[in-house]
């Protein structure tokens, strides 16, 4: 397997470790009003990933927009069990900061290659929150 | 990140009542900062945020944990600590609380259950007694909080965010929920972002060849250019005549929903721009686009893309909250007319605006057409419509970018006169520009 596995190196931020299927997004997502936090769905209408679920996923995506509720609607995924299992993104905005902090899942940032062009949905992906250490396993080798 | 003696002193646990809460709010900060990448803090005596509401949903998951009891409730959550702490502290910090998710006075039509009712009173005591402001409003610059000029500040809601830090040149991030519980209790915020004068400057210019002559001209303009420059700071050119507070206030609010703006200049306009030169700085643009005719109508159809039927059986108006100013034109658009049998006309505002309203009379006129209005919360905050709703007209962009997404509801954007004009009519009308 070890041959078949991407390594990328970015800063750590939330500590853990936590590996999963990826799903990934191009596009920036809203916290509040844009997930049903009860169901983790991305609800926003205009959404690429919208009726899509992130529970128990590694959630890959740009970064936050809209309402400062950010941080809560993921804060509150987190009691409701819908939290993704680990967090990758691009852009560092205080709301997806303060959304990660709280939700408590291994998140990595600042990668040395963009994890938008490395991973894609259905990759297994584990992300070390400790050393920053984000390995993939592309869905196509895991068959 | 480094900490001063002052913050270093709360984080180890300084000793005098509330030391607990400070101490969790502290280490909070820390974890936030260090994610961030902050190298220090920065003081505060301005906050607003949504202390001491909370969800039943939450209520009930702390409750189960034995930590239901309104400080416990705010140590666990809003300080995102394992353990609760059964004392929290006044606030160390002028705060306000923002608009919130029920309107005590129309808990009726809104549909709110009693049970939620209660909890929300309950935890409208516990702010009070925490020494935050019930201000209940998402435009606290409207309503009696107005930062100065490069005032450090800690707060939520995009759209005041972006009218404290683009209009008023006061500083502030877009803060959360826990990171205002935290600096209402230390006083301190991450020194990041929009705290530093380097990182005001803007990236993108939008050269607007089209006039901007009216709120909802400013609402298009703010939605195509949240789109555009997603969460960077745009400078505008070529607008001439001065804006309004309520024009910058629906731009700012609409533009902080398609994208994540938080700053914006308007060369000539806006405190950090002067000249279009003091509000790029060194910088050059990224992106230079220009807003002309066909930007504006593809923007009108994008914003009216979940807009169907043009049978309307709600008009929302007062998002952001409405001013007192923009109350008066609504009662004289509906002075003396009767709402449609088939329509519900809600406007929101905040309590002091009503009050106002009351004392003009503007109330009065409203309600005698059929309107409603309410204060401390939105459709999309509470997510309540009137009962049935299918299709609903605002004069936000904000707005109806969150109601299909909040409600299911289709919506529909335009003027203020479009609107009441489908209060009245039941149909919808609007054009694009």
């Amino acid at each position: 397997m070890s041959n078949t596995t991407i390594t990328l190196k970015g800063r750590g931020i939330v500590e853990g470790v936590a590996e999963g299927e990826a799903l990934v997004t191009s596009e920036t997502i809203s916290g509040w009003g844009g997930i049903d936090s009860m169901t983790g769905t991305v609800v926003e209408t205009r959404h690429e990933l919208v009726g899509q679920s992130f529970k128990d996923k590694v959630l890959v995506f740009p970064g936050a927009k809209g309402s400062s509720g950010w941080s809560a609607a993921f804060h509150t995924a987190r009691l409701a069990g819908t939290a993704p299992k680990a967090v990758i993104f691009n852009q560092m905005t205080t709301k997806v900061a303060l959304g990660v902090v709280v939700m408590r899942t291994p998140t990595v940032t600042e990668l040395d290659q963009d994890p938008l062009q490395v991973i894609e949905t259905g990759d297994w992906v584990k992300v070390d929150g400790d050393t920053g250490i984000v390995e993939i396993t592309k869905a196509a080798a895991r068959d | 990140m480094k900490l001063n003696a002052d913050e270093q002193a709360m984080l180890d646990g300084d000793g005098a009542p509330g030391a607990e809460a400070r101490q969790k709010a502290m280490h909070l900060l820390v974890r936030y900062g260090e994610a961030l990448g902050a190298e220090a803090l920065v003081a505060t005596n301005n906050v607003t945020g949504t202390a001491g509401s909370s969800s039943t949903f939450i209520r009930d998951f702390y409750a189960k944990e034995g930590d239901g009891d309104r400080d416990r409730l705010f140590s666990r959550f809003d300080l995102d600590s394992d353990e609760a702490t059964d004392h929290i502290p006044m606030a160390r910090t002028f705060t306000c609380h923002l608009q919130t998710r029920i309107d005590p006075a129309h808990a009726d039509i809104m549909g709110t259950p009693s049970g939620a009712l209660d909890f929300h009173l309950e935890g409208q005591a516990h702010s009070a007694s925490l020494g935050v402001q019930l201000l209940n409003t998402c435009t606290p610059y409207a309503n009696g909080n107005v930062p100065v000029m490069g005032e450090h500040c800690a707060w939520m809601e995009s759209s005041a965010v972006v009218y404290c830090n683009s209009v008023l040149g006061a500083r502030t991030n877009t803060e959360g929920r826990e990171s205002t519980a935290a600096a209402m209790m230390t006083g301190k915020i991450p020194y990041w972002g929009f705290h530093l004068p380097e990182n005001r400057l803007g990236q993108h210019r939008i050269q607007v060849e089209v006039e901007m002559d009216s709120v909802m001209d400013w609402g298009m303009l703010g939605y195509f250019t949240g789109a555009a420059v997603e969460e960077e700071i745009p400078v505008l050119t070529g607008i001439e005549a001065p804006a309004s507070l309520i024009r910058h206030k629906h731009f700012g609010a609409a533009a902080a929903s398609s994208g994540g703006v938080e700053m914006y200049h308007v060369a000539g306009l806006t405190p950090e721009a002067n000249t279009e030169g003091q509000a790029f700085g060194p910088n050059k643009p990224g992106l230079d686009l220009k807003y002309g005719t066909a930007e504006r109508r593809h923007t009108y159809e994008t914003i009216n893309g979940n807009g169907h039927s043009d049978d309307v059986d709600y008009i929302m108006l007062g998002c952001p909250h409405y001013t007192i100013e923009q109350i008066w034109e609504a009662a004289r658009l509906l002075d003396g007319k009767r709402i449609s049998t088939k329509t519900a006309l809600w406007i929101f505002t905040a309590r002091q605006v009503r009050d106002v309203s009351d004392r003009n009379g503007y109330t009065k006129t409203i309600e005698d057409a059929g309107g409603v209005i309410l204060t401390d919360t939105c459709s999309a905050m509470s997510a309540a419509v009137p009962k049935g709703t299918r299709v609903a007209a605002t004069d936000s962009a904000k707005q109806t970018h969150y109601l299909p997404a909040i409600t299911g509801v289709e919506a529909w954007f335009g003027s203020t006169q479009d609107c009441v004009e489908a209060a009245i009519t039941g149909k919808w009308k609007g054009e694009a520009p």
